[in-house]
């Protein structure tokens, strides 16, 4: 073969048995050395996360007085993380991490949004890492992209958006990877072979296609077995229908995790289901397991690169303290920061607890934020990256001030 | 000498239907001047049917935790609007498939994704298509400066650029209220729809294009606007004096942005953006010339303008162009598989969904979803990642065999839809295929099909 593409590498990689990541064939290619050996996660909790109901400040009479009829504390079924703060039962499976410092939170945080409170808008501030009032204009870039920009040596598979949206976070100049679990390309060898000629001439098409393969093939196992022929189309038919409906947080994670044990260093998803306007116990409950699914999967994934990873669940804003009448919460402004990973100083509840008491809230009705959520995202990026203070303040997150190291790192 | 009729459809209109004759440069640009009737054919949802949608969809979502009747009748509601919106989408496709070249649809999604909106509320959720309706496909042959007048002035467009939040800090309101401006919509206003990015505009200009622009709010027949939110005074805008009448005036607005409309610059930027989007991303500088000339001698009238581009040398050049966005492939494939354009307006949204909406944005182009004002992608490298062009295959390989009940023959197929310009590879490839679903999918998915 004169052409050997990447995904050819990997089609004789498989055809002799190795699995992708072992293969010596395709190591020096698609695995050269990365900048860095620790990694970032960043997912986004869309919808804004009710960070007084995950992390529950039960020790705090304001909580009980706005919600009452709720499940508050041990006594409700939360597990006591430090005598003041209990951890709402979704997320109960990772109490292990807990245990063992893998797990930890901030609290009060929020992004400089302030008043709107629209979903969108409030989305666009926390992925575009900016000051208040400039988000969603046309040109902004996303803040793990400008931080890509910083990392000496980060090629194009460094950073990592996983999922079907167009990520802003990860949107600017540095380029990244976009890749979906959905995204399966289940082709018969045969086909697989003929597409490879009608795009041989535009070289735009023949990259696109080989990566598309490689990852493919990296993901699904697709180009293996000899029978692919029907079942290959079957596959693509089937994932056609699904539409991107059979993608869950644990497949992103997963599929998240085998890039970050490979070349990728930064990875960035979603997760969605936190606008509990009504029936919060239950809608709650199911994205809590959704995001501890997640987690696990990135931890089981990870395997001993978990200890050089830092994982940050963020949402756009909190929500109001007190239960409105149907069950549920509406658009407030702070909420909490959940972050895992053996790269994390855990086993606690990070920040300054603003209280809950009338004077003590923001408007009013909303938890007062008493730190930018993007001053830990900063912190973390300083410690795993070694990322300078004027960097961070001035090109990642113009406009924020740092403040104290809040000491999340291991 | 202008481009092969079939070739010119390629390019220009939605592509080719098998067996039927294909039409050349000047048919399609007398029909472009011509009355509108595909739209009269499949009408689209008014501005005020959508507002006295999204007043009940209001009153349903606020009633909905009264009682388990009225949260009934909201999540009914609220299925009627998916569907209102997958409607409107079918809608837009079945008239791409039935114009008989496809250009008014190509410039129809450039002018709507040039001056983007999003719904972001209610109001805005349904109301996106009428916008299109309303202010863009009637001006796609007519002045820019009445586009740009409808679209800026539009309730959808103001409500999504946060214009009716912005209060002159000197007007009577923003003194009461210690209000201020709001920039979006000036900054995009410069920026995306007029002068562009390297207009030679500065800060002070888009605060002054700001402090024009106060006033303009929505009521609820549509655009309001109030005086006591208009900054006092004259503004001057990259050099001109606009406004300051006393008291301020809608119609010192609309004299603004007609100005604006015949700018040079604004000429420039959106010439090398039409030509961008048809011929080539390095457009041919004389083309340009050409297009800006037209602007000028015509004061900005689009027709001219696009018979410059049709007609000038640089955009006869033949074979493979531009990638094709996603709706203008998945409207041409359908075009050349010949599924009638009544057929699909008469789909049922499931189907729309399935075939259309998903891979829409499975390809990175939701519909009515793009993630700001500037819209969709612009770069062809950004259509073709490896994440979009697996949906692409994917849609291609798939979902002709799902529309008709028997596929051509690939090997006829390949020469039909692309006017006999098939390169040789995917002749080949065409009558290898191991089925003819998978030799139409190779055809789909082959650049010659890709591109335009």
């Amino acid at each position: 073969m004169p052409d050997l593409t990447r995904r050819d590498l990997l089609l004789r990689a498989t055809a002799l048995g190795c699995s992708a990541a072992a293969s010596p064939l395709i190591t020096p290619m698609a695995f050269a050395s990365a900048p860095t050996e620790n990694r970032l996660v960043v997912i986004i909790l869309r919808g804004a996360m009710d960070g007084l109901d995950l992390v529950q400040p039960y020790g705090d009479p304001g909580l009980g007085a706005a919600r009452a009829g709720f499940p508050i504390g041990p006594e409700g079924g939360a597990s006591d993380l430090d005598g003041f703060f209990a951890l709402h039962p979704g997320l109960s499976d990772l109490w292990p991490l807990w245990q063992a410092g893998d797990l930890g939170f901030a609290h009060a945080v929020s992004t400089p949004y302030r008043n709107q409170r629209s979903h969108f808008d409030g989305q666009d501030l926390l992925e575009a890492g900016t000051q208040a009032g400039t988000a969603g204009s046309s040109h902004e870039d996303g803040w793990l992209n400008r931080l890509v920009q910083t990392l000496p040596g980060a090629r194009r598979d460094t950073a990592l958006a996983v999922g079907t949206e167009e990520a802003l976070i990860l949107r600017g100049r540095a380029p990244s990877v976009a890749w979906s679990p959905a995204s399966r390309l289940a082709l018969s060898p045969a086909t697989a072979d003929l597409l490879s000629m009608v795009y041989h001439d535009d070289s735009l098409f023949r990259a696109a296609y080989d990566d598309a393969a490689f990852y493919s093939a990296l993901l699904h196992g697709d180009f293996s077995g000899p029978d692919a022929g029907e079942d290959g189309m079957m596959a693509m038919a089937e994932s056609l229908r699904d539409g991107g409906r059979t993608v869950t947080p644990r497949s992103l994670a997963g599929f998240a995790a085998e890039r970050l044990r490979a070349d990728a260093r930064i990875a960035s998803f979603s997760i969605g289901g936190w606008d509990t306007h009504r029936a919060q116990q239950q809608r709650m409950g199911g994205a809590l397991r959704r995001l501890a699914e997640a987690i696990s999967e990135l931890r089981a994934g990870l395997g001993r690169d978990w200890d050089r990873t830092m994982v940050m669940a963020m949402t756009e804003f909190g929500r109001t303290v007190r239960i409105n009448g149907s069950g549920g919460t509406d658009h407030g402004t702070g909420s909490a920061l959940i972050m895992a990973g053996g790269a994390l100083r855990g086993g606690q509840v990070f920040g300054d607890w603003p209280g809950l008491g009338e004077g003590d809230l923001f408007a009013g009705r909303d938890l007062m934020p008493t730190r930018d959520v993007r001053a830990y995202a900063a912190w973390a990026m300083a410690g795993l990256f070694g990322s300078e203070r004027a960097t961070l303040e001035e090109h990642v997150f113009p406009g924020l001030d740092l403040g104290d190291d809040p000491r999340i790192m291991a | 000498m202008t481009l092969a009729a079939p070739l010119a459809q390629i390019r220009f209109g939605t592509g080719l239907i098998p067996g039927q004759p294909a039409s050349t440069v000047e048919a399609m640009l007398s029909d472009l001047a011509a009355a509108d009737s595909v739209a009269a054919s499949f009408p689209q949802d008014s501005y005020e049917t959508r507002m006295a949608f999204a007043r009940d969809f209001t009153r349903a979502t606020r009633a909905r935790r009264d009682s388990d009747a009225a949260d009934e009748a909201f999540l009914t509601i609220r299925r009627q609007l998916y569907d209102d919106l997958t409607r409107q989408l079918t809608i837009t496709l079945a008239r791409g498939v039935a114009d008989p070249s496809g250009l008014r649809d190509r410039l129809t999604w450039f002018w709507a994704d040039h001056f983007t909106t999003v719904g972001k509320r209610n109001i805005m959720r349904g109301g996106i298509a009428a916008y299109v309706e309303e202010a863009i496909r009637p001006h796609v042959a007519g002045r820019f400066g009445d586009m740009l007048e409808a679209a800026i002035l539009h309730p959808v467009m103001v409500l999504y650029l946060d214009q009716e939040r912005s209060y002159g800090p000197n007007s009577v309101s923003g003194q009461r209220r210690g209000a201020d401006l709001n920039e979006n919509l000036a900054r995009e206003f410069l920026e995306l729809h007029t002068v562009g990015a390297d207009g030679g505009y500065s800060q002070a200009d888009v605060r002054q294009m700001a402090e024009l622009l106060t006033g303009l709010g929505i009521g609820d027949a549509g655009l309001a606007f109030r005086p006591n939110n208009a900054e006092p005074g004259p503004e001057t805008v990259m050099g001109r004096s606009y406004g300051g009448a006393d008291p301020a005036a809608l119609s010192e607005i609309r004299a603004a942005l007609h100005d604006i409309a015949l700018r040079p610059e604004t000429a420039r930027h959106i010439s090398a953006k039409l030509a961008d989007y048809f011929v080539s991303d390095t457009p041919d500088p004389d083309l340009l010339e050409a297009m800006q000339a037209a602007w000028r001698v015509t004061d900005g009238n689009l027709h001219a303008v696009m018979t410059a581009l049709m007609t000038h040398p640089a955009a006869q050049v033949p074979g493979p162009g531009r990638v094709k966005r996603p709706l203008h492939l998945i409207a041409s494939a359908l075009r050349a598989l010949d599924i009638p354009a009544e057929g699909i307006a008469r789909a049922p949204a499931r189907r729309i969904r399935r075939f259309v909406e998903r891979p829409l944005a499975a390809m990175g182009a939701p519909w009515q979803g793009a993630t700001g004002p500037d819209g969709y992608f612009d770069d062809d490298a950004e259509w073709i990642q490896p994440q979009v062009l697996a949906a692409r295959i994917g849609w291609c390989m798939t979902t002709p065999a799902a529309l008709r009940p028997r596929l051509p023959d690939p090997r006829i197929f390949v020469q039909d839809v692309l006017a006999g310009a098939a390169p040789p590879d995917l002749s080949r490839a065409a009558a290898r295929a191991e089925s003819r679903a998978e030799g139409i999918g190779l055809v789909f998915a082959a650049p010659a099909f890709q591109r335009s």
